[in-house]
């Protein structure tokens, strides 16, 4: 038991201990302000946690990181770096658009999971192109989900302006949006179910994240196909020498990332927006992911309590501001427990460099003494 | 005798281990004394102390009878002591004279005098009796002769005390003794050399005294004209080793694996394997002898699956695996002890359990419809742990928190579940210290003895001799020859190591003779 404790405390140690650095600084900053910190973290978990409504606007927001933060989760299991979760998530969003316009004649459970499917398929698509050159090609993933990125985001304002135009199926002119997710396939609001979330526009999106999360969690841990990811992403030649294929588990995991980014869009846009405007800037959902996943110890069931830390700050940073707080505070908590996270990965990282070249260091020494 | 080198209650700390442990040590004038000790028993840091690579945590160092801090390499060459290191630090593209003059040039008026250099080279060559070329180029000469560059470098530079850091592991017999006669040569000129060494065969052949080391203390120093390699090897492992292999005379079965002018390029695109032809057989250990980079590593891992190959056939029972991927490689049914058991054959990060599984995990029991059953892997850890005698606190922990012997033992064991038709060691023993080795033999001759087929690479020629039935002797990327371990002796297989035939002809006479 004891042992269990030990082992768990050193795998959330870092995260714990950045979250508490980063607090300290935000209540450092809030001070200098001139304003008391615990009036204002007062405020900050008050607005988030503390009413039925209020915990359901941290929900809504929690449910794209979490999926996005997934997405980067596995990616990193596998050794691979993928900021692409931007542009999947755009694909699938447009793929849900469309999926629930066309086939808004099906019968409302099956149109669901069909919508849920091609979220998850487009998005995986659009890793997997980058998956699939980072194995055939060794293009690098961080270069090629960048660009993906962007090609995502002009393909995607190409299709809502004309093909999926309200206005142009009219026979007008192209508007800046797609059209409406039609009544048979919006998610149902939770207040639907249970009145008191009252007016918070939480919606059954969140349970399909956490489903999501377990899900993941027993694909990398309990099977042969996290197994071999797991493998390939901590030593990529034990892995090829035990017959594992480092290529097609690269293809795999860029496949599962976007599917999960993916998700997540589809999700947003059939639980919450219901639309998908023309934009000339991505989503930003897909950055804040990789910071669910450094926290969360790219751990899918780490990324729950990750996404619901940077779904309070971003809830909580309005309640600071009606209490007269700068809500630029909550942007430096989680920068200062990024920086902190990543900081101390390099740290460790370059010890590790360090200690693998001590040998060569001191003969380096040797050579500058001569 | 005078004492030139006095060392005395040296201990070096390092985080977790004590690496020195009050080490008494001296050197007189003149004489050729071994350091021995098992590997990590603390013997090139208790030199980079001396060296003044590192600095002691406490004791106090005497040259000539005077208590000196060394602090640099740089104190070190001014106190006349050198360092040939076992990994060479010699600029690649520059001549022997260019290195050896390196850092400490002749010159007029600012202006390099390489005629100066040459002449000097050529004179501290020819005093020592070193026969080293001072225009050859460092890429274009062998090792062996590089590491007299070398030494060379720390005569130059005025060294009295020379210290060899494992000189002899990258050498072939003949080389080794050459070494010897070259050490005996500066000793006889009043130079003192301390030799670093594993080896016992070496210790008795080449040195006056010897001080033997085990985790970081001194065991005892002994006269080596009054010992035996017995006591040796008894102080150096605190309990006594048996030398004599207990293998059975056995004939050899069917032929396993079959190997037809298989051609590998390395990474470089260099033909690193070329026209490679050899059978394994059932019941006998095949062994790859030679110097480290002549091809071994590609022929592995050609045979393997891990590198792709260029041409040429393999056959495993009588199924065509030539540029197979690993996996079917394995279920083909090859086990694999790889070269490198930090790069390819463990996950460091990954527990014990998870290491124990790799390249079966995927098989029942340990997994069915693609999902692992943990009872079952831990079972299967926890039996391995034990039959193998890993010693670990759990099987819960990392492969990397565990010693080299008992990471080497993880490798083994799960090599040896699988019981395959086919075993490839490939340096199974590297690094390790004697008990390991003891194992791991034991092992391979009963993995033999069970009617499997071993093919072992190893550089070392005692573990060839001790365990092969055949021996075959690679020479830049070409079998050179095979021959019966029965009539295989050192010196031939030292030839052949150096590219000459069985019957003592070189390689180059051979190919002459081909083309006529
Ligand atoms: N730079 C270092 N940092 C930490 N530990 C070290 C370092 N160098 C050596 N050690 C440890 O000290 C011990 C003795 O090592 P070493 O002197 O290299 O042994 P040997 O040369 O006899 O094989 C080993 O346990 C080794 O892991
Ligand atoms: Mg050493």
């Amino acid at each position: 038991m004891k042992e269990k404790f030990t082992y768990v405390w050193s795998v959330i140690r870092l995260p714990v201990i950045a979250v508490v650095f980063g607090f300290l600084t935000g209540a450092v900053c809030i001070a200098v302000t001139g304003n008391n910190p615990v009036v204002a973290y007062i405020a900050l978990f008050r607005g988030s946690l503390a009413s039925i409504p209020g915990f359901g606007e941290t929900m809504y927001k929690i449910t794209p990181i979490l999926f996005t933060g997934l997405a980067a989760a596995i990616s990193f299991r596998c050794g691979l770096f993928n900021i692409g979760a931007e542009g999947q998530y755009v694909v699938a969003s447009v793929a849900a658009i469309a999926i629930s316009w066309f086939g808004q004649g099906l019968p409302r459970i099956f149109l669901l999971a069909l919508i849920l499917t091609a979220g998850f398929c487009a998005g995986g698509l659009w890793g997997g192109i980058a998956g699939f050159l980072k194995a055939k090609r060794g293009i690098n993933e961080v270069i090629s989900t960048i660009m993906l990125n962007w090609i995502a985001l002009y393909l995607a304002n190409y299709l809502v302006r004309i093909p999926l135009s309200p206005n142009v199926r009219a026979g007008l002119s192209p508007a800046g949006h797609s059209v409406v997710v039609p009544e048979v396939a919006k998610l149902t609001k939770l207040k639907a179910i249970v009145p008191a979330f009252g007016y918070s526009s939480a919606h059954t999106g969140i349970f399909i994240a956490l489903i999501s999360a377990v899900v993941m969690w027993y694909i990398l841990f309990k099977t042969t196909v996290g197994y071999e990811i797991r493998t390939v992403g901590l030593n990529a030649q034990a892995a090829e020498y035990g017959g594992i294929s480092k290529a097609k588990n690269t293809m795999l995991a860029m496949f599962l990332s976007g599917g999960l980014a993916g998700l997540g869009g589809a999700v947003q846009i059939i639980g919450l927006v219901y639309m998908v405007n023309q934009s000339p800037m991505l989503p930003g959902y897909g950055f804040t992911g990789l910071s669910v996943a450094l926290v969360g110890n790219s751990h899918p069931l780490g990324c729950i309590p990750s996404a619901l830390l940077f779904g309070i700050l971003e809830n909580g940073s309005r309640q600071m501001q009606l209490a007269g707080i700068p809500s630029e505070i909550t942007s430096i908590i989680s920068g200062v427990i990024l920086v902190f996270i990543a900081g101390s990965l390099v740290i460790k990282l370059a010890g590790d460099r360090i200690k693998a070249k001590w040998g060569k260091r001191a003969m380096r020494t040797e050579q500058e003494g001569l | 005798m005078s004492r030139v080198v006095e060392m005395k209650q040296i201990t070096k700390v390092f985080p977790g281990t004590v690496a020195n442990d009050h080490i008494d040590f001296d050197v007189e004038r003149g004489e050729i004394h071994v350091l021995l000790g098992e590997n990590g028993a603390g013997k090139t840091t208790l030199m980079n102390i001396l060296y003044g690579l590192y600095k002691p945590t406490s004791g106090d160092i005497y040259i000539d009878g005077v208590k000196e801090e060394i602090r640099s390499p740089n104190d070190a060459i001014a106190l006349g002591i050198g360092m040939v290191h076992q990994h060479f630090m010699l600029v690649e593209n520059f001549t022997v004279a260019e290195n050896i003059v390196l850092g400490n040039e002749p010159s007029t008026r600012g202006i390099l005098d390489m005629e100066a250099a040459r002449a000097a080279v050529r004179d501290v060559s020819d005093r020592f009796g070193l026969a080293v070329d001072p225009d050859a180029r460092i890429e274009d000469i062998s090792v062996g002769l590089a590491q007299r560059v070398e030494i060379l470098k720390a005569l130059y530079r005025g060294a009295e005390i020379l210290i060899m850091d494992e000189p002899t592991a990258v050498l072939t017999p003949q080389e080794i003794d050459d070494l010897g006669t070259i050490l005996k040569n500066l000793t006889r000129e009043g130079k003192s050399i301390i030799l670093i060494t594993h080896k016992l065969k070496e210790v008795l052949e080449m040195s006056d005294r010897t001080t033997i080391l085990r985790r970081g203390a001194v065991v005892g120093t002994v006269r080596t004209s009054d010992t035996t390699a017995d006591e040796l090897a008894e102080m150096m492992v605190g309990r006594q080793v048996s030398f004599s292999s207990d293998k059975q005379e056995k004939q050899a079965g069917n032929v396993i694996l079959h190997v037809d002018k298989l051609t590998v390029k390395d990474h470089r695109g260099i033909e690193a394997v070329r026209q490679v032809s050899f059978d394994v057989r059932e019941g006998e250990i095949l062994a790859i002898a030679g110097v480290d980079g002549n091809g071994q590593k590609e022929l592995v891992e050609a045979l393997t699956g891990l590198i792709a190959t260029e041409s040429g056939r393999v056959t495993l029972c009588g199924c065509d695996i030539t540029g197979k991927d690993p996996r079917t490689v394995i279920e083909a049914g090859t086990g694999h002890i790889p070269e490198d058991r930090h790069k390819r054959g463990l996950v460091l990060q990954s527990s014990l359990f998870e290491n124990l599984i790799l390249g079966y995990h995927y098989k029942p029991p340990f997994a069915k419809h693609g999902r692992m059953d943990p009872v079952k892997i831990v079972e299967h850890g926890n039996r391995l742990i034990e039959e193998f005698d890993v010693r670990t606190p759990s099987g819960s922990v990392t492969a990397g928190s565990l010693s080299g012997g008992n990471q080497q033992k993880v490798i083994v064991a799960r090599e040896f579940y699988k019981d395959p038709p086919l075993l490839i060691a490939s340096q199974p023993t590297r690094g390790l210290d004697v008990g390991a080795i003891e194992f791991v033999h034991k092992r391979l001759l009963e993995l033999r003895d069970s009617n499997k087929a071993v093919l072992l690479v190893s550089l070392e020629l005692d573990e060839v001799m001790k365990l092969a039935d055949r021996i075959a002797v690679i020479y830049q990327g070409r079998i050179v020859g095979i021959v019966d371990a029965a009539d295989a002796t050192e010196r031939m297989l030292g030839l052949m190591m150096a590219g000459g035939s069985p019957e003592g002809r070189t390689a180059a006479d051979r190919t002459e003779g081909e083309s006529a």
